[in-house]
């Protein structure tokens, strides 16, 4: 539960009784200069970051005002003003939202059920676990070469659903494509969700469990107002890595499908992708900013939640 | 009226029988339906793995197919008008599990035959290790400042570091490209390496991790009389080694399977590694692609296999030293 704004009460807490008697001058001093020399180990990255991440993104700023790379004349709000009512852009917002919206959630319930499940002293937990792993170690590549042929139209899905006398359905090219990339998307992260979730699980400090199972709690107390909330940071942690997932997820969608797939998985990234190939930066700059911008606002909705829910729980 | 001792030790000691076979009893309950929980959790548990496992078990065995049954099994999905007219292509698109004859056809050509596979997996290689070696000692050193007297500023620039982190590649490559021409690295292995070993990834891990020592250990360091550079080599490093296994298997896949990156800032087809190779892979090598695939695989396999447990444990801290 280390995490942002609690920080600074803690630094608070440091050492202060033992010193303050003897020689307060030099122990802050000694302060002063542990500071410079811990910024100083953090200087190589964060020059690094400047150089290769946020001077990047001042440059996608730059841009995003512009009205061509080549008068460089500033328009300040203009192309995000087009760029909000092109109507591909909406599709492409509303797409990625939608699947986010979806799959992560799904990302992170199911993999807390496997979890759970695995924890229930299984016989062969450890090897479930490497299954459930397995594929992080597929190249994308022939991830995407399998679900070709596992969601052609007359591939095996199809021919499954045939057997329950369904109708047959052309996946990739239909609106129900967007359940083959939720599919993809799951498939491909549930397995370390639910390691990170073991993980989480198995530091629960049992004490606490074994007097829940005293006070006769039942089940579903104890999961609800025990374990979630010890978990609270994990849950976040896994959130925020299967957010990052799911915007990964347009590397297997432009492999499946190229530069315009079927409208529902028309992501925000395949715009961008469009609008760079067509050497349309300033609108590409733009979206990329207002993507930017929803995340920032997400992820900080995020961090209040789990400040407010793990507050009074050391993890 | 007086109970004798004695009378009263054996009523206890009935008493006591009594509830022990209650107790045994409800254990025998309760023990019937905790193996009823685990057979069906057992069960469900094997059904997903069954589905998990699928993809891999079909690129393995398809990779030993000779290239006609792939392309009589498969056209279907990848044929373009030029090459669908050639092969025999059935209406059905089988997904075959085993193939009918064993054919390492698709090893021989990858291996033997043309050693631009091999050495476009070199490439691959040469530009992984670097990143995640690297990756993990700049990202030591920052966690180590982010968890030492923290502050406001500190604070803002980690968050700062997450927003990045969260960045689609497609945001930030177009500058990249920008970036790497005006710092003259375009299109050599440099363009790769340094926003791969500058990545906020890692730094987000291990500060994570790294904020979950107990202050106390290092306060005690502290008055023993280390300095930043001992706490940080002999308490921070060694307690971190689990997590950074773990990091360091995440990094690897991750850029094992990188595709945008080269693609934009490796202008060199010779450089690019196979990873780009095998997503560029069309209909005439489908064949090969499972080969190369299968082969492919084969290190990220290794390294779980290696560290999975460092994978399941370093996540967390649980502390070898309690605080």
């Amino acid at each position: 539960m280390h995490f942002s704004i609690k920080g600074k009460k803690e630094e608070g807490l440091k050492l202060k009784p033992l010193k303050k008697g003897k020689k307060s001058g030099s122990s802050s001093q000694r302060t002063r200069k542990g500071k410079l020399i811990s910024a100083g180990y953090l200087f190589p990255s964060a020059f690094g970051v400047l150089l290769f991440f946020v001077l990047p993104f001042m440059i996608v700023i730059y841009y995003s005002m512009i009205d061509n790379p080549i008068s460089h004349e500033f328009v300040f709000f203009d192309n995000f003003v087009s760029v909000f009512n092109n109507s591909a852009f909406q599709q492409a917002a509303k797409n990625t939202m939608a699947f986010s919206a979806v799959a992560v959630p799904l990302a992170v319930v199911l993999s807390l059920l496997l979890a759970m499940m695995l924890e229930s002293n299984i016989p062969f937990k450890s090897q479930f676990r490497t299954f459930f792993l397995s594929p992080m170690m597929v190249p994308i590549a022939s991830v995407v070469l399998i679900w070709q042929v596992l969601f052609h139209y007359n591939g095996m899905m199809n021919e499954v659903m045939g057997l329950f006398q369904q109708d047959k359905v052309d996946w990739l090219n239909s609106s129900y494509a967007q359940v083959v990339i939720v599919v993809l998307f799951l498939w491909k992260n549930l397995g370390y969700n639910m390691i990170l979730f073991m993980a989480a699980l198995s530091s629960i400090p049992k004490d606490i469990l074994e007097v829940a199972v005293l006070e006769s709690a039942t089940p579903a107390q104890t999961f609800f107002h025990i374990k979630l909330r010890y978990m609270s940071s994990t849950i976040l942690f896994v959130t925020i890595m299967s957010l990052i997932n799911s915007f990964k997820v347009f590397r297997e969608i432009y492999l499946l499908k190229g530069d315009y797939p079927y409208d529902t998985m028309y992501m925000l990234q395949h715009f961008m992708n469009n609008t760079f190939s067509r050497l349309d930066y300033q609108k590409m700059s733009a979206a990329a900013i207002m993507m930017a911008i929803v995340m920032v606002a997400i992820i900080g909705i995020l961090f209040l939640t789990e400040n407010y829910f793990g507050k009074d729980v050391e993890g | 009226m007086i109970i004798p001792l004695s009378k009263k030790r054996a009523d206890a000691s009935a008493e006591l029988e009594k509830w022990n076979k209650h107790v045994k009893k409800k254990k025998k309950i309760k023990n019937a339906r905790n193996m009823v929980n685990i057979c069906l959790a057992t069960m469900f548990a094997a059904c997903f793995a069954v589905l998990f496992l699928l993809p891999i078990v079909l690129t393995v065995t398809n990779s030993f197919m000779s290239a006609s049954e792939i392309s009589a099994n498969y056209g279907q999905v990848f044929a373009t008008s030029d090459t669908g007219g050639k092969v025999y292509i059935s209406e059905k698109v089988n997904l075959k599990f085993i193939p009918d004859m064993v054919s390492f056809s698709q090893y021989i050509t990858v291996l033997l035959k043309s050693p631009e596979y091999l050495f476009k997996f070199w490439n691959s290689v040469v530009l992984v290790i670097p990143i995640v070696a690297f990756q993990l000692l700049v990202a030591a050193g920052a966690a180590f400042g982010f968890t030492r007297y923290r502050g406001r500023i500190k604070e803002i620039i980690f968050f700062v570091y997450i927003i990045l982190m969260l960045m689609p590649y497609q945001v930030t490559l177009v500058p990249n490209y920008l970036v790497s021409q005006w710092l003259k690295i375009y299109d050599t292995n440099w363009a790769i390496w340094l926003p791969g070993i500058f990545s906020p990834f890692a730094v987000y891990l291990l500060t994570k991790y790294m904020r979950r020592i107990p202050l106390s250990v290092m306060e005690a360091a502290q008055i023993d009389g280390a300095g930043e550079w001992q706490i940080f080599r002999r308490i921070c490093l060694p307690l971190c080694k689990g997590a950074m296994c773990s990091i360091a298997i995440l990094i690897f896949i991750d850029y094992w399977n990188m595709v945008e990156q080269p693609l934009i800032l490796l202008a060199d087809q010779e450089k690019h590694p196979l990873s780009v190779f095998l997503s560029k892979i069309n209909a005439g090598e489908i064949g090969l692609a499972f080969a190369v695939a299968t082969i492919y695989m084969v290190p990220p396999i290794l390294v779980f296999l290696y560290g999975e447990d460092y994978l399941v444990e370093g996540i967390t801290y649980q502390g070898g030293i309690k605080g």
